[in-house]
């Protein structure tokens, strides 16, 4: 058994994995994992099998930074991913007995195991830094509001049945600009990509996060020249095809609300996300 | 001109910088910014880290900020102990999955907690509400089980046999809540063992001093902060307090 992978494309950080290891040419099997299909409340049991009951509670990731790098594991079509991360969330590495959660941590995997080229992960250490320094702002800046444009504009109304909330929204999109001008001062400038003339890990990770709020109809390169070139030469240097394959769902995001959700899910989050909403 | 870290002790990631510097002889000029003056916000540290955040490293011409880059730069530059981010892949990779995992979870929620408790009230005049408080506490509870469970486990420390940057990084952080009066080490066990084998490998004094500032936080009175801050510090908490 190789290298398994398992991952939704709906899911920001999958897409940056999916896009690295096809982009790489690096073997593995991508598990799908289905988030709105599963229930995020653990496998359900089957009749008369003894298996663990839902747990109870709301899904941790969900619950604080509200983005699809949820809880899932569930029955049929993705039976290995509740063994595979101990946190059940995707995306998930497993390579033998190894497993792996967290992009960041599966994409230094990736990259040191399959020797990828240097420009990923620059072995120059300021330009490796520079990178790191992208990767960790990340988490509590882009990726803590981009995601949420998903959840005010599509999975909320989705999910609770009430209408959009615009001052929600609102307030969401100016946290976003505020972390886009620091995006664009420290970590752009005016160079091709983030550490310089090389697309890196970091470019990846950022842009399948700004990818989030197009999808849901908030262009963010609308109005940003700058940022609107950087994301063409990322796409051309991971290859236009395969970063329109990987982000064929989320563009189509309209599909989302014929998708079944599952009731005991819609149920369980909706109060969750009526909290959210304050 | 060497190696500067711009560091403020009451700030998590800056301990954990000074700790790992200390604790390997790294040679370095430690540039005091005193968030409670404001000192983050002058034209002159801007120079340094436009984000206006500590920790942040000077090196020459060359500036960085995140503790989490900065700890790795230093590692390499410096070639530090292997078990600090081990060379074995799967090691490193379980470094990497915590240093990436706990910036929503512990650091986020041990930081909710501090603003809660300690600061909002300071700064705001308005008393603590117990449910607010017990909500936050509650949050963070439920990531120091996902700390336990999935991290740590029943090794000595996160990687394995030995200390990492990811044992440094929790442990700081989890120094935070404790500052503020909340003592989660008290009923539980493992994690205090825990704790007592990090402040062994960094050394105990080391660690001690600098924890000195926030173990002592309780003393902050408003009028040591800067009056120009009051306000931006007000604005700036009350969001973040909402967020996460």
């Amino acid at each position: 058994m190789g290298l398994e992978l398992y991952l939704d494309l709906l899911s920001q950080p999958c897409r940056s994995i999916y896009i690295f290891a096809r982009s790489n040419n690096i073997p593995f099997e991508f598990k799908h994992v289905e988030l709105f299909k599963d229930s995020v409340l653990g496998k359900k049991p089957a009749a008369g099998s003894g298996a663990e009951q839902p747990r109870a509670g709301p899904c941790i990731h969900c619950y604080k930074v509200p983005s699809l790098g949820c809880a899932v594991p569930g029955p049929s079509n993705s039976e290995g991913a509740g063994k595979v991360s101990l946190l059940k969330k995707v995306p998930a590495l497993k390579d033998g007995d190894f497993t792996l959660a967290e992009c960041t941590a599966i994409l230094l995997y990736l990259s040191r195991k399959y020797n990828t080229p240097d420009h990923w992960y620059p072995s120059d250490i300021q330009k490796r830094a520079q990178v790191d320094e992208y990767l960790s702002w990340h988490h509590a800046n882009i990726r803590a509001n981009a995601p949420k444009t998903m959840w005010i504009k599509v999975l909320i109304p989705l999910f609770t049945g009430q209408p959009l909330p615009s001052e929600k929204l609102q307030e969401v999109m100016e946290g976003l600009s505020t972390s886009l001008k620091q995006f664009e001062e420290r970590f752009l400038q005016d160079k091709a990509f983030i550490i310089g003339s090389e697309i890196s890990l970091a470019d990846l990770v950022a842009i399948v996060e700004l990818m989030q709020p197009v999808g849901v109809g908030c262009d963010i390169f609308e109005d940003r020249p700058r940022l609107k070139e950087w994301r063409r030469r990322v796409e051309d240097a991971v290859g236009k095809e395969l970063f329109f394959q990987a982000h064929e769902m989320i563009l189509n995001i309209k599909e989302l609300s014929n998708i079944q959700i599952d009731p005991q899910l819609k149920e369980h989050l909706a109060p969750v996300l009526m909290k959210m909403l304050k | 001109m060497g190696l500067e870290l711009y560091l403020d002790l009451l700030s998590q990631p800056c301990r954990a910088l000074y700790i790992f510097a200390r604790s390997n002889n790294i040679p370095f000029e430690f540039k005091r910014v005193e968030l409670m003056k404001g000192q983050h916000r002058t034209e002159e540290f801007r120079k340094v880290n436009i984000l206006m955040k500590v920790p942040a490293l000077k090196d020459g011409s060359f500036t960085l900020a995140e503790s989490i880059a900065i700890l790795l730069y230093l590692a390499r530059k410096f070639k530090t102990p292997d078990h600090w981010y081990p060379s074995d892949l799967q090691k490193r990779a379980r470094v990497d999955e915590y240093l990436s995992w706990q910036h929503v979870n512990i650091r986020g929620k041990g930081s909710k907690l501090f603003l809660t408790k300690v600061l909002l009230p300071l700064l705001t005049g308005q008393p603590l509400s117990p449910k607010k408080l017990e909500g936050v506490t509650e949050e963070l509870n439920v990531v120091l089980k996902q700390f336990e469970e999935k991290f740590l486990q029943d090794k000595p420390f996160i990687a394995g046999s030995e200390v990492s940057l990811a044992d440094l990084v929790a442990l700081v952080e989890l120094m935070q809540p404790v500052g503020a009066g909340y003592d989660l080490f008290e009923e539980r066990p493992k994690l205090a063992e825990w704790r007592r084998r990090v402040e062994e490998a960094v050394g105990k004094q080391l660690f001690q001093e600098a924890h000195e500032g926030i173990l002592n936080i309780q003393n902050l009175t408003a009028d040591k902060i800067a009056p120009e801050l009051l306000e931006h510090f007000k604005h700036q908490l009350l969001k973040q307090a909402s967020q996460n």
